[in-house]
């Protein structure tokens, strides 16, 4: 019993914290005065957009000037990455924090002092914000490019990740709780919707790759698996608690990544490495297959990779070029006919959302099992 | 220009993925049909084959980003 209040209150402690944390670094709301410059908020960029391209259409040649008044590509490539405020509606945004290091040391200071890339923030060194880049600049605002300027910021998707990270012990820790206190008999509430999804990803995902150690590798490969449907199905709600694009900032996924290939290199038994370097080859092959296998073992993780940020960045720039052609050709008619098209690849990237956690799963899953079950393999020979 | 070429990049990666892809499905339905008590091994096995298909096509589509950037 006392394992299971210490549990508890470890839970509740837990859940204040990462509460204190999340939103002790976000500043209060607050209105942007400048409606009428290309890096301000989506409207104005609309309202803009909307002037120019009714411009465009006088002299009929969309080549050589549509493309400069309302810039699908900037505007989309906008959307997609990573920002330093979370733009909520109209002129209204969250402004994060901006924690910066140089050789001065720690400048801490929310991104609403650069209101908009406008102003110049004077901290120990003077800061400029362009296109989400933060530089060092000199008093009459020219670059100073020899100075360092590492941007260690709560940005949009590290606020994401917080809540992402918030949401998700919230939930499994519930889940876990309803275990602890009720044993493995029949669940309840939020535990019997999701011990369905925890036994597919133990039944059809682990154990068909990893066998006998199927338990040792369920902790991560259920992490990896909630943890990116989650952050996917957050990168799809257009508002407030969404709208970052977690899972498709290769960053996240290069860290997701590196640990399925530690995880593979570290557990994996000496046949792996002979498969490796001693293969089952004749001899004068030597030369060309153990190249070719000492890149494969970098080649897995770098497809994981790829494989989830190109997905779940083609699929936002998708569903958004679309929402920009009814803008772009300024015209009901387009709007009205790109809805449904719209609806329905949000629909399809539901599916996506969940099918690139199930990939991702099986292939760690795979690449883990390859290395540790690869006794059981050597023997079929 | 860089453009242009790189949207024909990315279309000349979606052909290879779209063949690839369709022929992983379509072999998939055959031999589900001739099987479906191995319906749902088939599936998975399709599932991972058309994810490394497609990691090619996605390559081609981020070095075009890449280049039209």
């Amino acid at each position: 019993m006392t394992h299971i209040n210490n549990f508890k209150s470890t839970y509740y402690s837990l859940k204040t914290l990462i509460l204190t944390i999340v939103f002790s670094f976000v500043s209060i709301f607050s209105f942007a005065n400048h409606t009428t410059s290309s890096s301000a908020t989506d409207s104005s960029k609309i309202e803009t957009a909307t002037i120019h391209s009714s411009e465009a259409s006088e002299n009929i040649s969309p080549e050589n000037h549509g493309e400069e008044k309302f810039d699908i590509n900037k505007t989309i490539m906008e959307h997609v990455a990573d920002a330093h405020d979370w733009h909520l509606w109209g002129h209204t945004s969250i402004h994060l924090p901006v924690i910066l290091y140089t050789d001065k040391g720690l400048d801490v200071f929310s991104s609403g002092k650069f209101n908009h890339g406008h102003d110049i923030y004077i901290g120990k060194y003077s800061y400029k914000i362009e296109h989400e880049k933060i530089h060092a600049v000199d008093e009459n605002g020219n670059v100073l490019s020899d100075i360092k300027v590492l941007d260690f910021s709560i940005t949009k998707n590290v606020a994401t990740l917080l809540i992402s990270v918030f949401g998700l012990m919230l939930i499994f820790l519930t889940v876990a709780n309803g275990y602890a206190k009720r044993g493995i008999g029949a669940p309840k509430g939020i535990q019997s919707w999701l011990e369905p999804i925890i036994l597919f990803v133990r039944d059809d995902i682990a154990a068909p790759n990893l066998g006998k150690h199927t338990n040792k590798y369920m902790p991560y490969l259920l992490t990896v698996f909630f943890f990116i449907w989650f952050n996917n199905m957050l990168g799809l709600i257009p508002f407030f608690p969404g709208g970052a694009n977690v899972t498709g900032n290769i960053a996240v996924t290069m860290i997701l990544s590196v640990i399925t290939f530690v995880l593979t290199n570290i557990n994996a038994k000496k046949a792996y490495w002979k498969h490796i370097f001693l293969p089952h080859v004749p001899l004068w092959l030597y030369p060309l297959m153990i190249p070719v296998e000492i890149i494969g073992i970098f080649t897995k993780p770098f497809a994981l990779m790829i494989r989830l940020f190109a997905n779940i960045t083609a699929g936002h720039i998708l569903v958004l070029s679309l929402v920009c052609l009814a803008i772009l050709f300024k015209s009901f008619a387009v709007g009205f006919a790109t809805t449904p098209l719209i609806v329905f690849i949000s629909a399809i990237e539901l599916l996506v959302a969940f099918l690139q956690a199930f990939i991702f799963t099986i292939l760690s899953a795979l690449f883990i099992g390859m290395a540790v079950n690869i006794e059981s393999e050597e023997a079929h020979h | 220009m860089t453009g242009s070429i790189a949207a024909i990049g990315a279309g000349l990666a979606a052909i290879g993925a779209g063949l690839g892809i369709g022929r992983i499905g379509g072999s998939a339905m055959e031999s589900m049909a001739r099987q479906p008590e191995s319906a749902n091994k088939i599936q998975t096995t399709m599932l991972i084959a058309a994810a490394f298909v497609e990691a090619v096509a996605l390559f081609a589509v981020v070095v075009s980003l890449l280049g039209n950037g």
